[in-house]
């Protein structure tokens, strides 16, 4: 596949819901109750139910892993926390993912994710680093 | 938070064996699509042993190191203070299922920032084979009095 920097590599957007932080709490064994309470968001003075951090993350590189399939492997995955994602109890979150082509080079792709939640990213320095077969 | 920290090194974790449905599990929670993660036989096409754990998965065998760190007794990480501020992954291969994982913990850096303390910690995970699967490094802010 012939790729340049610049270009976008996939594209998806995740309806996150209270529910969604309940499954991914079971899964990960992450079970701060900032996460599911809101009585406990707000008395340690959050906007509300926060989605966990590493729930984003896990989600935004799903349409990387989605467009390399078989034809490669993933060599790195980094992300910065910089916004927190409230999930409302009836309208849920957001959250859409683009991904573009960062850097080539000979051994590794660097695929830049941009992540955005109410218009605000939500992830800083979201970078995979793939190696194409 | 105790500065004598940085370079410390943790006793290694309980082997930790990556199941089927577990990694299926998580791949539903981080809205995974990819066969690889749900199918055994298209991992096995593609020529892995098992399903294929999604990318952040090492952070369930990860998560047992952190919490000898915030169980240190002098190490004085107050835990309702540690908010997540960075987090990388660097893989040697895919964690697939029938894995079995031992995490070590390490302390590479402890800052101070504006009141806030910066704690980084290098989990390396390792199969049965004692061969380097993954490394997990969690950048924690830890709140100073307000």
């Amino acid at each position: 596949m012939s790729l340049v920097v610049g270009d976008v590599v996939a594209e998806r957007t995740f309806s996150i819901t209270r529910d969604s932080l309940v499954r991914y709490a079971g899964a990960s064994g992450d079970f701060n109750a900032i996460h599911y309470r809101d009585d406990v968001a707000e008395s340690v003075g959050l906007p509300g139910v926060l989605a966990h951090g590493m729930l984003t993350m896990g989600l935004a590189v799903q349409p990387v892993v989605d467009w390399l399939d078989n034809r490669g492997i993933v060599l790195g995955y980094s992300v910065r926390f910089t916004r927190p994602v409230a999930v409302d109890p009836l309208e849920g979150a957001s959250v859409t993912v683009v991904a573009k082509v960062g850097a080539l080079d000979e051994s590794e792709t660097r695929i830049d994710l941009t992540v955005t939640f109410n218009d605000a990213t939500v992830l800083g320095k979201a970078q995979v680093r793939v190696s194409l077969t | 938070m105790n500065p004598e920290l940085q370079g410390r090194v943790f006793p290694p974790t309980a082997p930790y064996l990556v199941g089927r449905e577990k990694v299926r599990e998580f791949a539903r929670a981080v809205f995974a699509t990819s066969p690889l993660n749900f199918d055994p036989a298209a991992a096995e096409d593609a020529g892995y042993d098992d399903v294929v754990a999604p990318p952040t998965f090492p952070v369930v065998v990860q998560e047992a190191t952190l919490a000898q760190l915030l169980a240190e007794p002098d190490g004085g990480i107050d835990f309702t203070r540690v908010v997540h501020g960075e987090q990388a992954f660097s893989y040697t291969r895919p964690i697939v299922a029938g894995d079995e994982l031992v995490a070590t913990l390490a302390v590479t850096s402890i800052k101070s920032l504006g009141g806030n303390s910066m704690v980084t910690a290098e989990s390396t995970i390792v199969d049965a084979n004692g061969a380097h699967v993954v490394t997990a490094t969690s950048t924690l802010v830890v709140r100073g009095d307000a």
